[in-house]
């Protein structure tokens, strides 16, 4: 028995944890954010992205390390590259809080308006997304995480349909043209948080059928 | 060139042990085929199965079909002549320690009855450029004794013996357990090289060198064959969960 790799890869995966929480955290309080107008929160998202980013490295170093000084195989090979991916996936989740910050920020430098987007459903949908493919993830249920990538595609539609409402509202009533942008570009992230999170449920398939789906692919077998 | 192996329904003893248990496979020609699986669980019994090496044991015997091309090992030849065919190269170098690595090299073919000198002067030379040797020791053939290269040079010089008497078949049982990294590392080269010319099959304990040599590998246990893949699937997604409890440590 390996029993200190195997203690490692619980360590990697209990830091991608915590990684995957504080993600988590950071989008859920952009939105709050939103919903609220409240700088405040936006400053908290801001503080976190640090702590985030010196994660992302330290995960990637722990991973490198086990790979060559463990030279993993099979199922324990396939965790660790899916762990470094989701990594990366997770870091750009809090780019996309911080975004999403920002623009919060900026809107209330203007009069706030009725938009015609329901940015709180398309950040429920979002954060829905990334919530299943990290349990998909804690619990190694390739199941959980196919359910996440049918789920893009209402994503998907539902910032197609933000965008053209929001298109709309900048013709008709110019004078919105900065809250309509700044909606317009908080949609854009969180259909971004959308494809993270796709892109995670896809890492936790691979790691456990082994089955590479990316973009779409049902037919080649990853090994 | 080497022969495609078809091995149906081999059975092997020990005394009273089963050693080998209904093995089935093929191994294809001119590919590079890794065995691995935990000491005792018949990978080495299985390649001395495929040289008739096994039976020089008086307490052991086999049963089943082994075709080497359109030989078949147990009915169609002699042991002698299996293991002209067949060469082998084992853990730890084996050179006849008073021989000069010339004598060394050809051994196989004096025994064989070859005494015609330029024949014998061209096989060394081919043998040992093959076995990525002959620069090492062209000036030192008749006057060093094979004992007295490194061991990563005698073990190549056991591998150029066994090509001397231009076998199809190169079986290798852990050939490179003892060298050190580099050494380690001319002997993968030069499997590598031999398969075009040869079917090398490798028995190792080292996974990372049966993933990096092999086109193919089969994982044993306790006398069985429990998975036989593409190497890239053994070491990436392996059917079976006892090869993958092997392969990532997760055993016993």
């Amino acid at each position: 028995m390996r029993v200190k790799f195997h203690q490692s890869l619980d360590e990697l995966k209990e830091k991608l944890l915590v990684m995957a929480g504080l993600a988590e955290q950071a989008i859920q309080r952009s939105i709050e954010a939103y919903r609220t107008r409240d700088l405040s929160i936006c400053e908290l998202v801001f503080r976190s992205e640090p702590a985030i980013n010196r994660l992302e490295r330290e995960i990637d170093q722990m991973a490198l390390d086990l790979l060559a000084m463990e030279q993993p195989m099979a199922i324990d090979l396939r965790f660790i590259l899916s762990v470094i991916r989701i990594n990366a996936d997770l870091e750009r989740v809090g780019d996309q809080a911080v975004n999403i910050a920002v623009r919060v920020r900026e809107m209330g430098a203007f009069a706030n308006v009725d938009l015609p987007v329901d940015i709180p459903k398309l950040a429920s949908m979002s954060a829905t997304m990334v919530r299943k493919a990290l349990q998909a993830f804690i619990e190694a249920d390739a199941s959980l995480a196919e359910s996440v990538l049918r789920m893009d595609g209402q994503v998907d539609a539902m910032n197609d349909a933000a965008f053209y409402a929001l298109s709309s509202l900048i013709k008709e009533q110019p004078d919105q043209t900065p809250q309509a942008l700044n909606a317009l570009i908080i949609a854009r992230n969180l259909e971004r948080v959308g494809d993270h999170a796709t892109n995670i449920a896809e890492d936790v398939i691979f790691w456990v059928r082994g089955a590479d789906v990316r973009h779409g692919n049902t037919s080649t077998p990853a090994a | 060139m080497g022969v495609g192996i078809q091995v149906e329904h081999l059975n092997a003893w020990y005394g009273s042990t089963h050693t080998l248990q209904d093995i089935n496979l093929h191994i294809p020609a001119n590919h590079a085929t890794a065995l691995i699986g935990p000491s005792g669980c018949g990978k080495s019994t299985f390649v001395r199965c495929l040289n008739r090496m096994h039976e020089t044991n008086p307490i052991a015997r086999a049963e089943g079909v082994v075709k080497m091309g359109d030989i078949d090992v147990y009915k169609d030849a002699s042991p002698v002549e299996i293991r002209r065919r067949v060469g082998m190269v084992f853990q730890r170098p084996n050179p006849f320690p008073t021989m000069s690595i010339y004598d060394n090299v050809v051994s196989g073919l004096k025994l064989n009855g070859f005494r015609n000198r330029r024949v014998l002067d061209e096989t060394v030379e081919r043998s040992l450029r093959q076995a990525a040797l002959w620069e090492e020791v062209k000036d030192d053939l008749k006057k060093k004794s094979g004992a007295s290269l490194s061991g990563g040079q005698q073990q190549r010089m056991c591998i150029a013996r066994a090509l001397a008497v231009d076998p199809e078949v190169l079986l290798m049982d852990e050939p490179a357990s003892a060298l050190d990294p580099v050494s380690t590392s001319k002997i993968e080269d030069l499997i590598f090289q031999l398969k075009s010319q040869y079917t090398i099959v490798i028995v190792t304990h080292n996974m990372q060198q049966a993933a990096r040599v092999a086109e193919n590998t089969g994982f044993f246990l306790n006398g069985k064959l429990v998975e036989f893949d593409s190497t890239h699937k053994i070491f990436t997604n392996p059917r079976d969960k006892r090869t993958e409890d092997y392969i990532t440590g997760r055993f016993g």
